[in-house]
């Protein structure tokens, strides 16, 4: 699924304008988040008027991507279509989607409803030579959650070493790296993509990344320290252990739960012909094993290992993405085996491009159908009592066509079918979801 | 300048084609999806009957005992046995050794001596920095396997004349069976209900396995209580400091749940016109089971229509048996002896799989992994009745399982 990366410049005249408007909103924004999203909404605003007013393509300039720079998913961020806007020093973009579904689990069904998923704004700038920031804001189902997924500054020193400090994902499996929307022909995120590791992840911290080029192989690392998980991990209303329980604190930007940093380091391998491997790990103290000097418990860790995959082969008609991951938390033993000290889960998504031609005035519109395989065990183990095995898994086989009248945009038709044993292994709710959706770049 | 034209129109024809059937597909979203189940092989569901706003409650009550779902910050513990009402008891079926409940005390029936070391109920688990409950030494236990929830509406609902009129505590009859009711002093929050008979202060219990709990109320406030380590209006008293603390449940959360556990349907029996079922359920009374096992039980007058003047089959007449030595695990409750269970209901046995793992587990502690086994571990009062299903020929034993599996 290759993206392209498309630069639109547009003539200083206009820009003019646009600024005169942006000052102005600034003046009445009083809040520095408001003032923000003000400020994305009105460029935003400005960019789409100016683009359609302005037929004539002389102003518009359109860059057609680097093919010939080879990419690993850590670069993912930077790799998506951005907006410049004349000399503007601020690059934006983003994304959003939405779908229509109809669900019905062991015949109890949901019926249809309209789902508004995310919308997602990206700003980038080039600070100055080697200096760069990027920035991505994004709203959940409607406006329910505001995440600030990313905010960070980029230095770099020398292609091996770039330092990177603020807010970041943290390098864990490929999908949290490069999980925008439009890239994927699937509706929903990979299940043990979101709930074994819980994508997205993102933490304050700094650390270093860097990646050296040989011929056909790029080799690239990143190693953080960000803060971490909090108590949530084996204290949720999930009732199973839940890395993603654990990452939602609203106070996870200003201080670490635990006292002290969790790392999370990747080491990625591509080679042009073959496809990229990656090797990913994070592990820190989840709980709050001490406050005000008083010791409540012992330091608890929580610890994942995630290996991915992806490969593009026959002229980018065939496409294979796989991550598997395993995640190891320290329960207390006389808490519940309700939580697990173990678990595990993957994803394949293999994707066939079956026609590639002109349709409509899309020079090389797409029509893939493919194939997700998922699964996800929440609870290694086997139980004191009996001896027999915990359950508590999924899987998930999700068909899907997918037509891409540009590589930026995707409309996708998807039926996922499902099911899942309790903790017990009793037998499984099944659960249909056909869904009808689409997700852009814009 | 023709050719290029059919190509352009075939190519929108395949087009057209393409929507046409995803259309076709959304409309028959239906049939995509699973069906539900036959009603007969699920446990949880409403009674039929309710009005809407009854099912409301119904629903309310139905998200707090299978979502609602404790934590450190919402009330769990300190010390617990699970997290939520649902983990024990899945689908509102028979629970899992994994969800077992330990109580302790000791064998005489003077009342617990191990109340202020957190008697009667052993809360073996804690929340991460607590240490759990330890048996105190010299207590003796008893493990609990949970039981299905299902129909207990209509057990409410008996009388209490007509649980007095299946009781035979002197064996009055010489048939070997001497049930007795468990007479118990119930706590002041309990209100009395309309069929009560009292006696000395004491009132008849029929929740629990040994018929320690009076009402479903009862039985609701004390599993918060002493499963949970949630505190309300009812019983305040927090199980780790035994000091009162402000309500973790709400009063109206207990009642919505309270009317949950009344209006859940009564088990549906599978196969009932199949001969072998009938032939087996005639094997049921002939050799005594039905003695204890209950078919046929009615309940008085309800507010709630779908439960009012019933008739159900539960099989059970809701009074204590003394089971033998081979059960008898030396802990009582009210008045219950070291040896006496309450009649567990049979109905819905054969579903137990589907909430036990795939597996049976059965008796009060989940001893027996099969239906043939729970029945030749009876001893006692029903010791007669046992030697009677060992001298059946095979085939008899095989049309009194299935219809035991057909409940
Ligand atoms: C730790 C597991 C566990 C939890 C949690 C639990 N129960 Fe139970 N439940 C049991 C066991 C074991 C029994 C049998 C107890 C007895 O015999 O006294 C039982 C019995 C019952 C009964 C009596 C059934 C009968 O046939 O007599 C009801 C009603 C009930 N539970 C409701 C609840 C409600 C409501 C909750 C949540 C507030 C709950 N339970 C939470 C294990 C549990
Ligand atoms: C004297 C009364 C009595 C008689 C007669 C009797 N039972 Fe029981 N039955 C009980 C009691 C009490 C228990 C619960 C014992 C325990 O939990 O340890 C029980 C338990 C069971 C169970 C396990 C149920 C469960 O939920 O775990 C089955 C099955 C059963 N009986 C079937 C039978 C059959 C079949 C017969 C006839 C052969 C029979 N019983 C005769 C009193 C009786």
């Amino acid at each position: 699924m290759k993206i392209f990366t498309y630069s639109y410049s547009i003539s200083s005249q206009r820009r003019k304008e646009r600024e005169g408007k942006t000052n102005s909103q600034v003046y009445f924004a009083s809040s520095a988040p408001l003032r923000a999203i003000t400020l994305a909404l009105v460029l935003l605003f400005g960019v789409f008027s100016a683009a359609n007013a302005q037929k004539d393509s002389a102003f518009i300039k359109r860059v057609l991507p680097d093919t010939a720079k080879i990419k690993l998913n850590m670069d993912a961020v930077y790799n998506r279509p951005f907006l410049t806007v004349g000399k503007l020093p601020i690059a934006i973009g983003g994304y959003l989607e939405a779908n229509t579904q109809y669900s019905a689990t062991d015949g109890v069904s949901d019926d249809f409803s309209f789902q508004f998923r995310r919308f997602t704004l990206f700003f980038s700038s080039t600070i100055a030579k080697k200096i760069k920031f990027l920035s991505e804001i994004e709203f959940e189902d409607g406006t329910k959650e505001i995440n600030l997924e990313f905010a960070a500054m980029d230095i770099e020193f020398h292609p091996l070493v770039n330092l990177r400090g603020g807010i970041m994902m943290n390098p864990i499996g490929a999908f949290n790296q490069n999980h925008d929307g439009p890239r994927w022909d699937f509706v929903d995120r990979p299940i043990s993509a979101t709930t074994i590791l819980p994508a997205t992840l993102s933490n304050v911290g700094f650390g270093l990344h860097g990646k050296y080029f040989a011929h056909n192989w790029i080799v690239g690392y990143e190693a953080y320290l960000t803060n971490g998980f909090n108590d949530k991990i084996i204290s949720n209303t999930e009732n199973r252990t839940s890395l993603r329980a654990g990452k939602s604190d609203p106070d996870k930007f200003e201080e670490s739960n635990s006292g002290l940093p969790m790392f999370s380091g990747k080491i990625a391998v591509r080679n042009r012909k073959i496809g990229e491997l990656g090797i990913s790990y994070t592990t820190g103290v989840f709980n709050k094993w001490k406050q005000d000097g008083l010791v409540l418990d012992s330091k608890r860790s929580a610890t994942a290992i995630a290996a991915d995959f992806s490969t593009s082969q026959f002229n980018n008609r065939l496409y294979i993405v796989a991550e598997v991951a395993k995640v190891f938390v320290d329960v207390p033993s006389t808490y519940s085996q309700t939580f697990g000290t173990q678990q595990w889960g993957g994803f394949i998504d293999i994707i066939g491009t079956v026609v590639q031609r002109k349709v409509l005035g899309w020079e090389k519109a797409k029509l893939n159908l493919g194939m997700r395989l998922e699964y996800a065990d929440y609870n290694i183990g086997k139980f004191i009592e009996t001896g027999g095995n915990i359950a508590d898994d999924v899987w998930a086989v999700v068909p899907c066509i997918a037509f891409r009248p540009v590589g930026t945009t995707v409309l996708r038709l998807n039926y996922r079918y499902q099911q899942q044993h309790d903790l017990l292994g009793n037998p499984p709710t099944k659960t249909g979801i056909i869904q009808f959706g689409f997700s852009t770049y814009f | 300048m023709f050719v290029p034209l059919l190509i352009q129109i075939y190519d929108i024809m395949k087009q057209l084609i393409l929507f046409a059937n995803l259309f076709v597909l959304l409309v028959s979203c239906e049939k995509l999806v699973p069906s539900l189940p036959a009603d007969d092989e699920l446990l949880d569901g409403p009674v039929e009957g309710l009005t809407s706003a009854q099912q409301a409650i119904f629903l309310e009550g139905d998200a707090a005992f299978n979502n609602q779902v404790f934590t450190a910050e919402t009330g769990l513990g300190s010390i617990f046995v699970a997290t939520s009402c649902g983990t024990c008891h899945a689908g509102d079926g028979k629970g899992h050794p994994f969800t077992t409940l330990t109580r302790f005390g000791q064998p005489d029936t003077n009342g617990n001596q191990f109340l202020n070391q957190g008697a009667p109920q052993l809360q073996n688990r804690a929340l991460p920095g607590f240490t759990p409950e330890q048996i105190p030494a010299g207590a003796t236990s008893s493990k609990f396997t949970p039981p299905a929830n299902t129909g207990l509406g209509f057990i409410e609902l008996v009388s209490d004349a007509d649980i007095l009129a299946m009781a035979d505590p002197n064996d009055a009859d010489g048939d070997g069976i001497s049930g007795v009711p468990n007479w118990k002093h119930i706590p002041d929050y309990l209100e009395e209900l309309d069929n009560t008979i009292s006696q000395n202060g004491k009132y008849i219990c029929r929740f629990g396995k040994k018929a320690g709990a009076y009402n479903l109320l009862h039985q609701t406030v004390n599993a918060y209580n002493q499963d949970i380590g949630i505190t309300s209006v009812f019983e305040p008293k927090d199980v780790y400091s035994g000091l009162e603390t402000d309500p973790e449940v709400s009063t109206q959360v207990v009642n919505d749940v309270v009317f949950y556990l009344q209006t859940l349907k009564a088990p549906i029996q599978r196969n009932q016109d199949d001969a072998q079922v009938q032939q087996g359920g005639q094997v049921f009374i002939n050799i005594g089971c039905e003695n204890c096992h209950k078919q046929t039980l009615t309940t008085g007058f309800s507010s709630v229509d779908a439960l009012s003047n019933k008739e159900f089959h539960p099989y059970t007449d809701l009074l204590l048996h003394d089971m033998g030595s081979g059960l008898d695990d030396g802990y009582t409750e009210g008045g219950a002896l070291t040896s006496e269970w309450r009649t567990p209901a049979l109905w819905g046995l054969g579903l137990s799989p589907n909430s036990q793992g795939g597996q049976y587990f059965l008796l009060h502690d989940g001893r027996a992994t099969t239906i043939q086994q729970a029945i030749e571990m009876h001893g006692g009062e029903a010791e007669n009745s046992n030697i009677q299903f060992q001298n059946l020929s095979q085939t008899e034993k095989d049309v009194l399982l299935k219809f035991l599996k057909s409940l």
